[in-house]
């Protein structure tokens, strides 16, 4: 198993503090930024990204470099544009980017470089969301050192491009990790999205062409510009390439989250790296990839962590950070647990969002607490169905939210019926 | 054109248009909330909901939000659609989570756009058992009544509040279900266009609060057309009114005009009309006290006085046409007075004059949304035409649009228009002495003093044409600002200048009609607006008539033996010792108004006059439009319309001798209704000829019939007056209109626009079904214009010429003195004019005077004025960031019983306060 | 003494202004701000709303639409120590709900509320990205997993007796 490259987290100790600068550049560090300031035209980087089939790993994964296409092409001189790192990472479940922000932030300071770089975008910000106290230390002390080295600022190794990173605490809310949302948050507004057209990449910050990317993602990009595409395409094991950060949290015997080829298959994840249940607890079920992806049982273990294949699947890949369903955990409290969380989530713009979930959250804690009544499931299944297709919610929360439910409401059947026979959990959720 | 499927019918639509509005002018029935004509669209509600298929073979289709979507050719679209529907009911149900089920209480239902779409959208029964969360509400001021809990968070208070009306006390809080639409804290909405958030909100969340002290079922409510009173804009408005009384104004759409909004001193002005200040008997002076006599009495007392020597009457500019034509018949031409002052008179032909023979455009308040550079020089049209300030603000769009054009997003795309236009400039100038309200959206706000706006707006004029004179002892940045303001004003496709008689300068209005004259030789659209201060500035000015300072002249040299005074209160407009005088040179005063103003007392003999709710007639607007208003109160006899009363007095005149100018063609004493004050008007002043045609007139029946102005479902006359009798009474009748006072009548979505005397559709009983009565969204209306321009771009004969007859007076720069300040009148937005302090919600609203100086200007605390014609005034002193040096501003009209526009006046520290203390309080940044 | 109904002391409005300065726009330093005010005061207080606002040539009613908006700012006073004790699927299904109870039960409050002493208030959050080593806290900017009920006692006297 650790014969695979681990470019993203190589640099990381545990426990340790960060490299600062000159034991990043001593580890390989800087290399693609002189690659690419040096011998690189800006549409020179958009195609070597392109061509490494990198994949957003913010949930979505649109291509990364045909986002970036979109962004007019002037120079960073010529017209304001911004490259903002989404590390608002909010996503019950998923500490992925942590890892990356304590780890190695120089790594992100790089990457945000590179992609700044190639979008020909002068300002640079970090949106983070405000409960990571240490990554904001961390990151505060990456970009002043890269600044004093002169890997931030103006005319950065004498090519001319200039720009900077500014970090921005986010007062805290899912929803400002949706990208219209983040750029309304940076305005310093309430964090509705935005309805699209216009893209961020011709009309986002201030009206600025601005794009918007996640910490992992834009932490990929030093090693794709070092290495190439092709040698980042190798690192997949499937259709996707490159490593992927995966985590397993919930009843296992090592929760935690493990750099692996993209498509590693979800049992080898689950049984070789989180070490299998805890002694006394079976596997029921899972959520393959954050609070906002579907359901998957055992049977679907052997699922590829790939974009496609998850979602053959039935769920989607998200952040690729499990969450595990024991048999001795109640499957309603748990949905309720997460309806809980969407519901007061919702940043209160649309309808079905805003009011359907507090509702959906109600008749879960009804349910769980013995005053379900029978017409409660089909209640359920209407609102799994009305705000579960895109479309008619005004952005994805209300889907994401619903993704759990409906797929709950399928795999644990039984357990509903069962709460609402006998007046309340006949599991109570065990210690 | 485009045409497209709905439910299997092809429909055609106009391109540029999104689906719900298709769908609406297809007649069709899908509900909405957070879509409002003016405001766009943004996806909020998902109520809108409709199915859209990709193709023939596409049988699943996809739901979309009709108003997020663009209508195009060949679209398929199904409203009917099971899912469709089942969605659309859901969200119904989901707003009604935490919907108080008080409807038959709640001071909207029965024209709650809630209620309507409940049942649009087929939701009926109550499936959510759980509790509902409930708000605090807060004290918004005297205009508004919050009730959160009736909210359904559709987010148009805040956009109409803050993006439209560019409002900035009102807000969302909270988030998730949570979300509240109201302030920091309690505390008065400040916004002139508050009142608005009554018809916009779907719901009764912000209620008329003077309206709801008196509950009322809103299908009791009688409805007439009217004209707004308290400006000189013109909104049309309907008066709502219940047992005889006024109980409210709610906007009317003209297309051309207000549109879909109001300020608030016009919806919440008319209280004058209920308030104790109101004149209802006719009173003799009799031993110094003005006693009531009966109608008789007055008119055989009148007799008596017109045997005392010649007649002279002062008209008004808040009174009808018709009424001051009926006064100008019965006296001797050179004896009928405007009712104005001198200068104010000037301004008022002059602005007639200019406006007439403009070669451009006279656009209107609509056409004002869409100019893409503007000027305003020389006036705070926020305070003296606040609706039309507010279409100037929309003006501050069209750069947003332009790119919003070039990035392929449609302009009713409102979100996303804001977000590719948010840092887009405004091409507005402001050039006034004191900050308005437009300023925070303007590209530049130039403080100046009336001589020296005048001067730059001279200079940007011959920016424009070498030809217009120059302007001497130009300062170089005044230089630099002229160059700046015309090359923006040069460039545009759709240029407006703005002035206005604010400030009493001539001189004002005729560099900005020079500007704009100028503009014409580059776009014929280039626009000139200049703002009058009354309703019936400009019908006075169109009708001649001495100055006030003639009747005095005439009375003290004796020749006046009894002098009627009509809607003036002369107060507001002559200094005490100009008062004295005539009061003394006059043997015989005789009143005729709706309002005790300060003279009554003083009258021989006050007539009650009607008001605007109680009778017919006609007004005209300051871009020359001729506007029928109608009564929806019947007064009790012997109120009656002053027209009548001048007739009435012609009819007790003992002879034919006391009237011997009266021209031969109008036939003062035998006018039997309106219709033949305005025919008899028409032919004798040929400039009014057309305003005829403002409105259908009393013979005009709709199927036969007269026009209903109840609704039919209203609750009975009978009831209504139970408690003084169970006999059923017949309606008051009219003889002036075509309207029916009750529930009996036609009414039609195509009657005459003129004459909708309330909005009701089948399935639409709030506000929100002008929809029905629209030809097309945001459109005409299906019955045609209200009112008809007297004079337009239109109309325009002879106005090639790209001089002005004759050459202006450029004034010198002014030169701050020091021991005297320039005092210029401070335009407030309540109080301005004669009517709207009578009214107590707007009484509630005006702060007590005070007195503005520069920042420059050494401050106490108070200070006095020496004003010409009275003692001193002692007033607290404020600074004002902006304002120009030797200045002072303060509202006139609270300052001096009488004031004339700008003076020099001596100001003095306040001797009983010790000499520099407090200084820089009352500071304001 | 710290009074959030008093003015905002100079020292405050310059860092403000200062984060205003670094926008393009100073309303982009809204967050920022109440965060600064927040620091120091503990939560925002409507006079600090309103002053703030002026600092951001904004309304005082848009800024506490931010204020209200976001989860990290306190409107309303908070004690001396914060323990946000996180509610999400991943600490739920590890027993967060016991441990919640446990806390309330030695804090003598339920969660939203403040000790009679002012020392602790107790909020839940939604997750604190540290699922690996669920249950899991944050204590003012300090981050505790693997929580067990003796290890929140432990934390919870220790919270008492810092300043
Ligand atoms: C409700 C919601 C929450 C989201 N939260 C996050 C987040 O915390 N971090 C993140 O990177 N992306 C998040 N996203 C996805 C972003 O909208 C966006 O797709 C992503 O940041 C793009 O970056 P990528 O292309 O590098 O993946 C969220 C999306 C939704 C709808
Ligand atoms: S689905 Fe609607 S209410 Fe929910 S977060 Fe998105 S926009 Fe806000
Ligand atoms: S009217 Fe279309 S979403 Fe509200």
């Amino acid at each position: 198993m650790s014969a695979t490259p681990t470019p993203l987290t190589a640099m990381i100790t545990p426990s340790a503090p960060p490299p600062d600068c000159a034991t990043y550049e001593r580890a390989g560090g800087w290399q693609a930024t002189r690659k690419a300031l040096k011998t690189l035209a800006p549409a020179d980087v958009i195609d070597i990204v392109t061509r490494s089939k990198l994949r957003g790993r913010g949930g979505a994964g649109f291509g990364t470099g045909q986002k970036w296409s979109f962004v007019p092409k002037e120079l960073a001189s010529e017209r304001r544009k911004y490259l903002i790192a989404n590390a608002d990472e909010m996503e019950p479940g998923t500490f992925k980017d942590r890892w990356l922000l304590e780890g190695n932030p120089l790594q992100l300071v790089e990457g945000m470089i590179l992609a700044a770089y190639a979008i020909q975008a002068g300002h640079g910000i970090i949106f983070l969301r405000g409960e990571y106290h240490l990554p904001r230390k961390r990151l505060t002390q990456a970009i002043s050192e890269a600044r004093e080295k002169g890997w931030l600022g103006d005319n950065i190794l004498g090519s001319g491009f200039s720009f900077d990173i500014h970090l921005h605490s986010s007062g805290g809310r899912y929803i400002c990790g949706e990208e219209t949302a983040l750029l309304t948050a940076l305005e310093g507004r309430r964090a509705t999205p935005r309805s699209k057209p216009p893209f961020p990449q011709f009309s986002g910050l201030w009206g600025a062409s601005s794009v918007v990317n996640n910490v992992e993602t834009l932490s990929n990009l030093p090693h794709i510009i070092a290495n190439g595409p092709e040698w980042f395409i190798s690192l997949g094991t499937g259709p996707d390439s490159g490593t992927k950060l995966y985590g397993v949290s919930g009843r296992v015997r090592k929760p935690g989250a493990w750099e692996l080829p993209i498509g590693t298959p979800l049992r080898q994840i689950i049984e070789d790296y989180a070490g299998g249940m805890l002694p006394g607890y079976k596997l029921r079920a899972l959520l393959p990839g954050g609070a906002s992806t579907a359901f998957l049982d055992e049977a679907a273990l052997d699922v590829a962590m790939d974009y496609g294949s998850v979602e053959k699947a039935g769920s989607r890949l998200g952040t690729g950070m499990a969450i595990v369903l024991d048999d001795r955990t109640c499957p309603v409290g748990m949905i309720l647990n997460l309806e809980h969380f969407f519901a007061q989530e919702s940043c209160g713009w649309c309808t079905p969002c805003r009011d359907g979930l507090p509702w959906v959250e109600r008749l879960l804690s009804a349910i769980e607490e013995g005053s379900g009544e029978t017409e409660d499931i089909e209640q359920l299944a209407r609102h799994a169905r009305m705000l579960g297709t895109p479309g008619r919610t005004f952005c994805a929360h209300a889907p994401g939210a619903m993704a759990p439910l409906a797929s709950g409401l399928k795999l644990f059947a039984d357990d509903f019926s069962a709460h609402i026979s006998h007046h309340g959990c006949p599991l109570r959720h065990a210690a | 054109m485009i045409t497209f499927q709905l439910d299997g019918q092809s429909c055609s639509t106009r391109t540029d248009i999104n689906l719900l509005q298709a769908c609406l002018e297809a007649g069709a029935n899908l509900p909405y909330f957070c879509w409002h004509p003016e405001l766009g669209s943004v996806g909020a509600c998902r109520q809108c909901a409709v199915k859209q298929f990709s193709g023939p073979e596409d049988k699943t289709g996809r739901i979309v939000m009709a108003c997020m979507t663009p209508a195009t050719e060949g679209a398929l679209i199904s409203i009917d659609d099971a899912e469709a529907k089942e969605f659309r009911e859901g969200v119904i149900e989901w707003m009604m989570v935490n919907h108080p089920h008080d409807c038959p209480v709640c001071p909207e239902g029965g024209e709650c756009h809630l209620q309507d779409m409940t049942v649009m959208a087929g939701h009926n029964t109550r499936r959510y058992r759980f509790t509902k969360r409930t708000h605090r509400n807060q004290d918004l001021g005297p205009f508004i009544k919050h009730e959160m809990n009736r909210c359904i968070a559709c987010y148009r208070c805040v956009r109409f509040y803050r993006d439209y009306a560019g409002g900035d006390d009102l807000a969302v809080l909270g988030a998730h279900d949570n979300v509240y639409f109201g302030r920091a804290e309690d505390g008065t909405l400040e916004n002139a266009f508050s009142g608005n958030l009554v018809e916009l909100c779907p719901t009764g969340v912000f209620t008329d609060k003077p309206f709801s002290e008196t509950y009322t079922r809103k299908w009791d409510l009688r409805g007439a057309p009217s004209v707004c009173v308290h400006c000189a804009v013109g909104c049309n408005t309907f008066v709502n009114a219940r047992e005889e009384k006024v109980r409210r104004l709610l906007n009317r759409y003209n297309d051309e005009v207000n549109r879909y909004v109001l300020c608030d001193r016009g919806r919440f002005g008319h209280g004058f009309v209920n308030a104790a200040s109101r004149l209802n008997t006719p009173l003799c002076l009799s031993d110094e006290q003005p006693t009531p006599v009966p109608t008789q009495a007055a008119m055989a007392q009148f007799a008596r006085m017109a045997a005392s020597g010649p007649i002279a009457g002062i008209a008004s500019s808040r009174a009808s046409l018709e009424t001051c034509f009926s006064l100008r018949s019965l006296v001797d031409p050179d004896l009928f007075s405007t009712g104005q002052t001198q200068q104010e008179q000037t301004c008022t032909e002059l602005a007639y004059a200019l406006l007439r023979d403009h070669p451009g455009a006279i656009p209107t308040l609509h056409e004002m949304e869409s100019a893409d550079a503007v000027l305003i020089l020389g006036e705070d049209a926020s305070a003296t035409a606040p609706r039309l300030a507010l279409a100037v603000r929309q003006s501050g769009r069209q750069n947003a649009f332009l790119a919003a054009d070039a990035a392929k997003v449609p302009r009713w795309m409102d979100a996303a228009v804001r977000t590719i236009g948010s840092e887009t400039l405004s091409s507005l100038f402001v050039v006034s002495p004191a900050p308005t309200d437009l300023d925070g959206i303007a590209r530049d706000a130039i403080r100046a003093v009336p001589d020296n706006a005048a001067r730059l707006g001279f200079a940007i004029w011959h920016e424009l044409d070498p030809t217009a004179p120059t302007v001497p002892d130009l300062k170089e940045t005044e230089a630099e600002q002229a160059n700046r303001i015309a090359t923006v004003l040069a460039a545009a496709k759709k240029p407006l200048v703005v002035s206005g008689m604010q400030y009493g300068s001539i001189a004002l209005m005729q560099a900005a009609a020079g500007i704009a004259r100028a503009l014409t030789r580059n776009t014929s659209e280039a626009g000139l607006s200049l703002v009058l201060p009354d309703c019936n500035s400009m019908g006075l000015a169109m009708m001649g008539g001495a100055p006030l300072e003639t009747i005095i002249a005439r009375a003290k040299a004796g020749a006046i033996g009894t002098l009627i005074i009509i809607e003036n209160d002369l107060t507001r407009r002559l200094d005490p010792p100009e008062i004295v005088d005539l009061l003394e040179a006059v043997p015989n005063i005789v009143l005729i108004d709706h309002t005790a103003t300060p003279l009554w007392q003083n009258a021989n003999l006050v007539l009650p006059a009607a008001t605007f709710s109680e009778d017919t007639g006609t007004l005209i607007s300051q871009e020359g439009r001729a506007q029928r208003f109608f009564p929806a109160v019947f007064p009790p006899a012997p109120i009656q319309a002053s027209w009548r009363w001048v007739q009435d007095l012609a009819r007790a005149l003992p002879s034919k001798q006391g009237t011997p100018a009266s021209p031969a063609s109008t036939n003062l004493s035998e006018w039997k209704n309106l219709d033949e004050v305005i025919a008899d008007l028409g032919k004798e002043l040929p400039v009014f000829a057309k305003i005829i045609n403002a409105a259908p007139d009393a013979s005009y029946r709709l199927n036969g019939q007269k026009l209903r102005s109840q609704t039919y479902r209203a609750s009975g006359r009978t009831v209504i007056r139970s408690y003084i009798s169970v006999r059923d009474q017949p309606p008051p009748t009219n003889s002036d209109t075509p309207f029916s006072s009750s529930m009996e009548g036609a009414y039609r979505t195509d009657m005459p626009a003129a004459l909708v005397p309330h909005l009701h559709a089948p399935a639409w009983n709030s506000v929100q079904a002008l929809n029905r009565f629209q030809q097309e969204i945001g459109g005409p209306l299906r019955g045609g214009e209200a009112g008809i321009r007297l004079f337009s771009s239109a109309t325009a004969e002879g106005k090639d010429s790209v001089q002005p007859s004759s050459a202006p007076d450029i004034p010198p720069p002014f030169i701050p003195q020091p021991d005297t300040v320039l005092l210029l009148p401070e335009a407030r937005l309540f109080g301005g004019e004669e009517l709207s302090m009578f009214s107590p919600p707007l009484a509630a609203r005006a702060p007590p005077p005070d007195l503005r100086l520069p920042t420059s200007a050494a401050l106490q605390p108070r200070m006095t004025l020496h004003l010409k014609g009275y003692g001193p005034k002692t007033l607290p002193v404020r600074h004002l960031a902006g304002l120009p040096d030797g200045v002072a501003l303060c509202p006139p009209h609270m300052v001096a019983a009488a004031f004339r526009f700008p003076q020099i006046v001596r100001l003095t520290p306040d001797p009983a306060e010790g000499e520099g203390e407090g200084e820089g309080e009352g500071e304001e940044t | 003494m710290l009074t959030a109904d008093g003015t905002l002391p100079a020292d405050i409005k310059a860092e403000i202004l200062a984060l205003a300065q670094e926008e393009l726009h100073p309303q982009g330093a809204s967050v920022a701000a109440l965060q600064v005010v927040q620091s120091r005061f503990r939560w925002i207080s409507t006079q600090h709303v309103k002053e703030v606002a002026q600092l951001l040539d904004m309304s005082p009613d848009a800024l506490d639409g931010v204020a209200t908006y976001f989860n990290l700012l306190f409107r309303k006073p908070v004690g001396k120590h914060v323990i946000l004790l996180c509610d999400s699927v991943s600490c739920w299904v590890m027993g967060r709900d016991r441990l919640c109870a446990h806390l309330c039960k030695k804090l003598g409050i339920q969660p939203g509320e403040t000790t009679a002493d002012g020392a602790i208030t107790l909020l839940p959050t939604v997750c604190l990205g540290h699922c690996d080593h669920a249950p899991a806290l944050l204590a003012d900017e300090n981050l505790h997993g693997n929580l067990n009920t003796d290890t929140l006692d432990h934390l919870v006297d220790s919270l008492r007796e810092k300043p």
